[in-house]
């Protein structure tokens, strides 16, 4: 898997600054490109340690989103903020996009810290779980600050 | 009474890969019984016991029908239904 090291970098922020809860957003591409260009954080309507879920009414408006951008969400990621960053049963129980990159991400030591962070890719097709490299490219990526602050800080 | 519903990709092996399907009924119930006609399959992946399944959303008119009273939800001819497993992981 192929991505831009800001939005490597942004996805990690965005992790160490929701710890403890689970951190969760996609990366949008081009349908067909397989290349993850514009970063999207998502609110976990969870707000759990242990489980995320896009929120509802963002899931529908993110979904709108992309069909009319000819976008698919390329890259899904989450935070484990006390495990390692390997899908869990529940992941991969609830994994439903095959064509997606499952990047996880692993808090554990860093915390809200600058401490080491662990970045994974994964496949999940019918339920097997398979390991990616992850090439970090010279980006021609988009990171969304704004969306972020809406997304995680708003009321 | 004829209803467009939008299907996921996931869901598409059910559809012959068509991103939208006509669907007929007055509730979100009898829409997924009218697809399940045609769409041998799809139902049981939609509900189980009656109910929505927990991680698939269903929208009409962009409203989440958990909050419009479920799979008993009314359409009306010209709606927009349309379904989405949810994102979430643990």
């Amino acid at each position: 898997m192929k991505i831009s090291g800001e939005i490597r970098d942004a996805i990690v922020a965005h992790a160490r600054r929701d710890h403890p809860d689970e951190a969760c957003g996609i990366v949008a591409g081009a349908e067909g490109s397989d290349e993850p260009t514009r970063w999207v954080p998502m609110l976990n309507a969870a707000r759990s340690a242990t489980f995320f879920e896009f929120d509802s009414s963002e899931l529908l408006a993110l979904y709108r989103e992309l069909d009319e951008r000819d976008e698919v969400p390329v890259v899904i990621y989450h935070s484990h903020t006390s495990t390692q960053a390997y899908p869990s049963r529940t992941d991969i129980g609830l994994a439903m996009e095959p064509q997606a990159h499952y990047v996880l991400v692993s808090t554990r030591e860093c915390g809200n810290g600058d401490g080491p962070v662990e970045f994974r890719s994964f496949r999940i097709v019918d339920g097997n779980v398979s390991e990616e490299d992850v090439e970090l490219v010279g980006g021609t990526g988009t990171v969304r600050r704004d969306q972020e602050g809406t997304a995680r800080h708003g009321s | 009474m004829a209803v467009e519903v939008r299907i996921p990709t996931i869901l598409r092996t059910y559809t012959d890969g068509a991103k939208a399907v006509d669907g007929h009924g007055d509730t979100v119930a009898e829409v997924i019984n009218d697809l399940e006609s045609r769409h041998g399959g799809i139902k049981e992946r939609l509900v189980e016991a009656g109910d929505l399944r927990r991680f698939i959303n269903v929208y009409v008119n962009d409203e989440d029908v958990r909050f419009t009273g479920g799979v008993e939800t009314p359409v009306k001819d010209g709606d927009t239904v349309v379904v989405l497993p949810a994102v979430a992981g643990g």
